[in-house]
């Protein structure tokens, strides 16, 4: 074990290394590239043996040669963002559907337009039904231990495998990391043996076209890898905590939630600053706890109904949305608690690389408490001068200070 | 005495001929073929597409020991190969997507040559990405360009039916102009595909200078087979465009498929030479010059042209065409290519200013 | 083993399952097409068989299927007119096959390497005399002997081989080439008793037990036609001058003679005469055109110095010139005197008008009838109006080639095979033709006839040495892979190749190839590609 202060993306490519991956093809995109250059060099200078680096010439190339290495047996890594997630999203399908365990880095970017290259986690989440399992990540040192994670519940679930991390906050944010020894992922991570591949000893065909008579049923054995998925991602996580002991992974991760009044869901590196926070409240008395929302594909619901217990007002801290919709989160937890009397509201924060600030939950707390999110969806951390500066000399349309309730959006336009 | 003779009745112009030497026959004339993509599939009656496969697969096949491992782009001959519950494959095979191909065997061959050396297996399979001329020519086309910009190890097939077959006869930049399709319908002052569009695959292939690029067809099995065997000796990305007549999209009844292609070589109309490293290495030369209403009357996607109130000036431009093509790529005995053959779309533009 | 998805991963060639046969309309048959050689070969041989195992370099194959028809090939490879050619579809393409020159050189190659027929495995015990040791008899005596009879042939001549003998030249067939081909039939134990006239038909039938006769009775007469004459010049008829060239080895005629006629016999003839150092000049009613002699044959004399008078007749002689008459054609033809006259300076006439049958000893067959200058015989079997009692060559026919001669011996044979079993022989019907427009010409490579050697004309105007020369073994080869194999399979391979259904199944050499119906969806590409016409697509019944 040894421990390094150094930028996230370094982390991730170590980590990365110490799987040895046969592939890694990427394209570049911010905020991924680092870790992509990183393991270039590696593979380039030979710290990284067996591994074919290709440089291509776009993030539809780099799943597609991902597909084609995975099919072709090989343990295999890319990693994208943003734009670069959605044109991918072709071969996302086309991977999951082939059963290929790919293991992908997001590092999480809003989608344009307006282009943006800051975080949020519109990118990731629009992948939702692609058929991908997705992990986020809190901070670097579970980012790193979730890759190492990720290779091995892919491959024994049989289904791609998303690494969701911030970025810029994550990805190129410097701090003192934990790397397992090779011979710890060694014996965590056995030698990929693909389950099925591309091979004239045993040659089969891949990627049928099926039809009516057998698609649904095609679709069933993919939500039953999905179900397994969480009891795998459960189990790996135990293993690898053991060999290890670092606390990383898992479906979820439960903050000072033993007696809360009400629990924050959050995924990513917001939970950091929203832990900070939470100790100063709990010290003024507050009782708030958080839930960190590791896997967010699958949806761990039972574990999830688990967490939240009988407090009866949780809070989903959202950094993306449904147009025309509401949170992404929310509705899900939702399920979670059906039958319940627990409230399940969304705070919407965050987004295009607005910072979340520990003032900002400090705020969706006691707003909560007070009773204040009286809609399901509220735009917590909206700049009304900004917004007004546009709407009230076009539309005559003025808001006021401080969240705004989906009600208030809605009577906007009438 | 018999070695003395080089006269074989047919000579290479059949599939086998049992005049000559065994290893002189086609690979498609041995009993024991591959039979790389096998029957039972579901492609049309006559498919040209079907034909052009299995020849080439087969050679590649016998090239490489039967170390072949294929990638498909969606289209006709997946879906007509490919639907579950029966594959007609006999290799391993893959399809992911439409314009894919060309990277996803880039990923194959490289797992194929890591796989190798971790196993320390001295073989390493190799890769062919194939699709028809939609998934290379149109939505291929980036990847396409990246394989070959990477040079690697991959040979691309381009089974070129010259639209897009499997969606209906749709326009593809492989249609050659005044042809009907779904899309570019003979109606209007201009019937049929426009004159001045579309794009020269091969020699956009030869100029990313990749070490092998040819053209053939299914009418010429000899030609398509050394071509396949030599671009599998060839390492790094390889292109290969054959011509596979599609009697559903071209209008053909179902018995010309072989016959068409014949036509579109000795006519001119489809160039068929070989490039290594970006020049010309050879040519094969029009054996039965024929003029190019011979081809076209066959087929129902140039019937307006050959009807009685048809502009005879488009006949003539597509004649026009196939003497350019004969006159650059030196199609005749006794003539040389030219240094740089220019795309046949660039004598269309010129012409149509 | 892998584990295998569900349904997105399927197992190779899985699609074997799938029965696309019934998806056909059309289906594929393999049709056997007569070829236009076959067809108008008078001896019936099987030319483009045997050219298939001689284009293999398998001569003795390709020579024994070709002498299951015609017994002498060495020399029909010379004197047979071969018509043949003239019918060959590679004539569209350039010229047609050499056919008769690759006959040549199997039967030299038989001759050279020994090869003899197969005795008979068992013997019939039925008799059979032929009278006449001709083409028509030897090849009758043959087929006979194969069916296991024993055969008897009595000839009147000196020597076996009628006209092949005395009316065809040396230079054209020489005799040690003749003899040897005979020797072969005798091989068989057919016995030729020579130098013996058969005055009585039946008697002898009846005295030798003979279960048949055929008749193989050739023209040795020639046609006469009284020419006013004064008395010093010479007139001789062409088969005594062959006649005497072939007993004697000499000949003096005169240095000018008038050959009258236009047939093969007038031209043998005139280059006989050539040989012997006379300037002979052919005397013809009609023109070149018209001619009924080989073009051939009739070129080769023009090589050699024989001149020719046109659409002339002669209407007298005298010493040493002839009084001619100049004709004209008529719109059907034919040649009508002009009454316009001139001298043609010529110290000797041969008539070269036709030969008939001496009919002799027919007529004293009570019921054998005879009508005009041939034996009325039956269409198929060419039995005479008496029973028991065939026909064959010259006195059963008009066409008075050797080949046609040969080819009515077979069928005597054959119809007398099956009286002797007491029932009547049927011929076998035709395959349909083997049509150019039916074949796919592209695939056959490019390839001019090769021309075979002839002595120089020098030469040939002093000696009888033979003027045409055999094709060299190179040659051979080379001229029966020129065959188009019209209408029948040469294994190319095509059909096999060109299916996109993998529907055709290989069996190896010499067993062609099988439709696979189970997968054959009749989309008809093997027939359009096949080389041949030898595939034909017919309606499926629905």
């Amino acid at each position: 074990m040894s421990t390094e202060q150094i930028e996230g993306s370094l982390g991730v490519a170590k980590a990365v290394a110490l799987c040895h991956p046969g592939v890694v093809c990427a394209y570049p995109i911010s905020p991924q590239t680092h870790i992509v250059e990183n393991l270039g060099k590696f593979v380039k200078g030979g710290a990284l043996k067996n591994c074919d680096y290709l440089n291509v010439e776009s993030e539809f190339a780099a799943i597609s040669v991902s597909i084609g290495s995975s099919a072709g047996g090989l343990r295999t890594y890319t990693a994208t963002a943003s734009q670069g997630l959605l044109f991918m999203t072709e071969g996302i399908y086309n991977a999951s559907g082939l059963g290929l365990p790919i293991v992908m880095t997001v590092a999480s970017r809003a989608i344009g337009g307006p282009i943006n290259i800051w975080n949020d986690h519109s990118d990731s989440l629009s992948q939702r039904d692609s058929g991908w399992l997705q992990l986020f990540c809190e901070s670097n040192q579970d980012a790193l231990d979730t890759h190492i994670m990720a290779f091995k519940i892919a491959e024994t679930v049989g289904l791609p495998v998303m690494v969701c991390m911030d970025g810029f906050v994550l990805t190129h944010a410097f701090e003192r990391l934990e790397l397992p020894t090779q011979e710890q992922v060694d014996a965590f991570l056995p030698e990929y043996e693909p389950r099925e591949y591309l091979t004239p000893k045993d040659p089969v065909s891949l990627g049928s076209m099926v039809g009516p008579e057998a698609f649904t049923e095609v679709r069933f054995l993919q939500q039953r890898k999905m179900a397994k998925a969480v009891h795998v991602i459960e189990s790996v996580t135990e293993e690898y905590r053991k060999i290890t002991g670092h606390h990383s992974g898992g479906l979820l991760d439960c903050y000072k939630c033993d007696d809360a009044d009400i629990k924050l869901i959050i995924m990513g590196s917001t939970v950091g600053t929203a832990k900070d926070e939470v100790d100063r409240m709990r010290k003024a008395g507050i009782k708030v706890g958080i839930i960190s929302l590791k896997a967010f594909r699958p949806f761990p619901y039972e574990a999830l109904r688990k967490a939240i217990g009988d407090t009866k007002l949780v809070v989903c801290v959202e950094r993306a949305f449904s147009f025309g919709g509401r949170g992404i989160i929310c509705p899900e937890v939702k399920r979670a608690m059906e039958g319940t009397s627990c409230e399940v509201k969304t705070a919407i924060a965050g987004l295009g690389g607005r910072a979340i600030f520990g003032t900002t939950i400090n705020g969706i707390v006691k707003a909560a408490l007070d009773g204040k999110f009286k809609d399901e969806m509220t735009w917590f951390d909206i700049d009304s001068r900004v917004l007004n500066s546009y709407t009230k000399d076009g539309e005559g349309v003025t808001f006021p200070e401080g969240p705004l309730s989906d009600s208030q959006l809605k009577a906007s336009v009438n | 005495m018999l070695e003395k003779i080089k006269f074989y009745q047919t000579g290479s112009n059949t599939v086998g001929n049992r005049l000559l030497n065994p290893s002189m026959r086609a690979i498609q004339a041995s009993v024991d073929r591959p039979n790389g993509l096998t029957s039972g599939h579901r492609a049309c009656q006559g498919c040209g597409e079907a034909l052009g496969a299995r020849y080439a697969i087969d050679a590649a096949m016998r090239a490489t020991g039967g170390q072949i491992m294929v990638v498909n782009a969606t289209g006709c001959l997946e879906v007509f190969s490919t639907p579950y519950p029966e594959s007609a494959w006999r290799l391993p095979w893959m399809h992911s997507l439409f314009g894919n191909a060309a990277a996803v065997g880039s990923g194959l061959a490289a797992a194929a040559q890591i796989r190798a050396q971790k196993a320390g297996e001295t073989s390493v399979p190799r890769v062919i990405a194939q699709g028809g001329d939609g998934g290379t020519t149109d939505i291929g086309m980036g990847c396409l360009s990246g394989m070959f910009d990477r040079n690697d190890d991959v040979l691309y097939i381009c089974y070129d039916n010259q639209a897009y077959m499997n969606t209906g006869v749709q326009r593809s930049s492989a249609t050659p102009p005044s042809a009907r399709t779904a899309t570019t319908m003979p109606i209007g002052e201009k019937p049929g595909a426009d004159w001045g569009k579309g794009k020269d695959v091969p020699l956009i292939a030869m100029a990313h200078g990749i070490p092998y690029v040819a053209t053939a067809t299914v009418a010429d099995l000899r030609d398509l087979e050394a071509k396949v065997t030599k671009a599998m000796s060839f390492h790094g990305a390889r292109y290969i465009q054959i011509l596979v007549p599609c009697p559903l999209g071209w209008g053909l009844a179902s018995n010309v498929t072989v016959t068409a292609a014949r036509l579109a070589i000795e006519t001119g109309f489809y160039p068929i030479f070989e490039a290594e490293y970006g020049k010309v290495t050879s040519v094969r030369k029009i054996r039965q010059k024929q003029p190019v209403t011979n081809f076209l009357k066959i087929q129902r996607r140039y019937a307006h042209l050959l009807k009685k109130n048809a502009d005879p000036n488009t006949v003539a431009r597509l004649q026009a065409m196939c003497d350019q093509n004969i006159r650059d790529f030196g199609l005749l005995e006794g003539t040389d290519p030219v240094a740089v053959p220019a795309a046949i779309q660039a004598y269309e533009r010129a012409e149509t200013i | 083993m892998l584990k295998k998805s569900f349904a997105v991963t399927l197992d190779p060639a899985t699609s074997l399952e799938n029965h696309t046969g019934s998806w056909r309309t059309n289906r594929p048959v393999n049709v056997f097409k007569l070829p236009p050689c076959n067809k108008q070969c008078p001896a019936g041989e099987n030319i483009q068989q045997w050219l298939y195992y001689a284009a293999e370099g398998d001569y003795e194959t390709a020579w024994r299927l070709l002498t299951e028809e015609n017994p002498l090939p060495a020399c029909m490879g010379r004197v047979c007119y071969h018509t043949c050619e003239g019918k060959c579809n590679r004539g569209f393409l350039d010229e047609s096959v050499g056919i008769n020159s690759v006959e040549r050189f199997l039967g030299d190659y038989a001759l050279e390497h020994k090869l003899a027929f197969k005795r008979p495995t068992r013997d019939t015990g039925k008799k059979v005399l032929i009278i006449g040791a001709g083409p028509a008899g030897l090849s009758a005596a043959y087929h006979l002997r194969r069916f296991g009879h024993t055969v008897h042939i009595v000839e009147q001549a000196k020597e076996a081989g009628g006209m092949m003998r005395y009316g065809i030249p040396v230079y054209r067939l020489p005799r040690n080439v003749l003899d040897a081909e005979i020797k072969r039939i005798t091989d068989m134990g057919v016995t030729i008793e020579t130098g013996r006239k058969i005055e009585d038909i039946e008697g002898e039938k009846k005295k030798g037990g003979y279960d048949a006769v055929i008749l193989g009775l050739g023209a040795t007469i020639s046609s006469n036609v009284d020419i006013p004459r004064g008395d010093t010049n010479h007139i001789l008829n062409a088969l005594k001058v062959l006649g005497q060239i072939e007993t004697t080895g000499d000949i003096k005629v005169a240095r000018r003679v008038a050959v009258y006629g236009g047939g093969n016999t007038a031209v043998d003839v005139a280059r006989s005469l050539r040989r012997f150092g006379a300037e002979p000049i052919i005397v013809y009613r009609r023109n070149r055109d018209k001619m009924r002699a080989s073009a051939e044959e009739m070129d080769a004399a023009l090589a050699e110095g024989v001149q020719v008078k046109w659409l002339s007749t002669i209407t007298g002689a005298e010493k040493d010139k002839l009084k001619i008459e100049k004709m004209a054609l008529d719109a059907n033809g034919y040649p009508q005197p002009t009454g316009e006259f001139e001298e043609l300076p010529a110290d000797a006439v041969v008539l070269a008008l036709g030969q008939n049958v001496d009919t002799a000893a027919i007529d004293k067959v009570q019921g054998l009838k005879f009508e005009k200058d041939a034996l009325v015989v039956d269409e198929t079997t060419l039995e005479t109006t008496v029973k028991g009692i065939f026909a064959a060559g010259d006195c059963a026919t008009r066409d008075r080639t050797v080949t046609h001669a040969i080819g009515m011996g077979k069928n005597a044979a054959r119809a007398v095979n099956a009286y002797l079993k007491g029932s009547v022989y049927k011929k076998m019907p035709k395959h349909e033709d083997a049509k150019f427009e039916d074949m796919h010409p592209w695939y056959y490579s490019d390839a001019p006839k090769t021309v075979r050697p002839e002595l120089e004309v020098a030469r040939r105007t002093s000696t009888f040495d033979e003027v045409q020369h055999g094709l060299t073994e190179e040659n051979a080869i080379f001229e029966a892979r020129r065959c188009l194999s019209c209408g029948n399979c040469m294994e190319c391979d095509n059909c096999y190749g060109v299916c996109p259904d993998n529907a055709i199944v290989k069996l190896g050499p010499g067993k062609g190839y099988e439709f696979n119906y189970d997968y054959c969806k009749g989309c008809g590409v093997c027939a359009q590609e096949c080389p041949c016409g030898h595939i034909k697509m017919v309606p499926e019944k629905i």
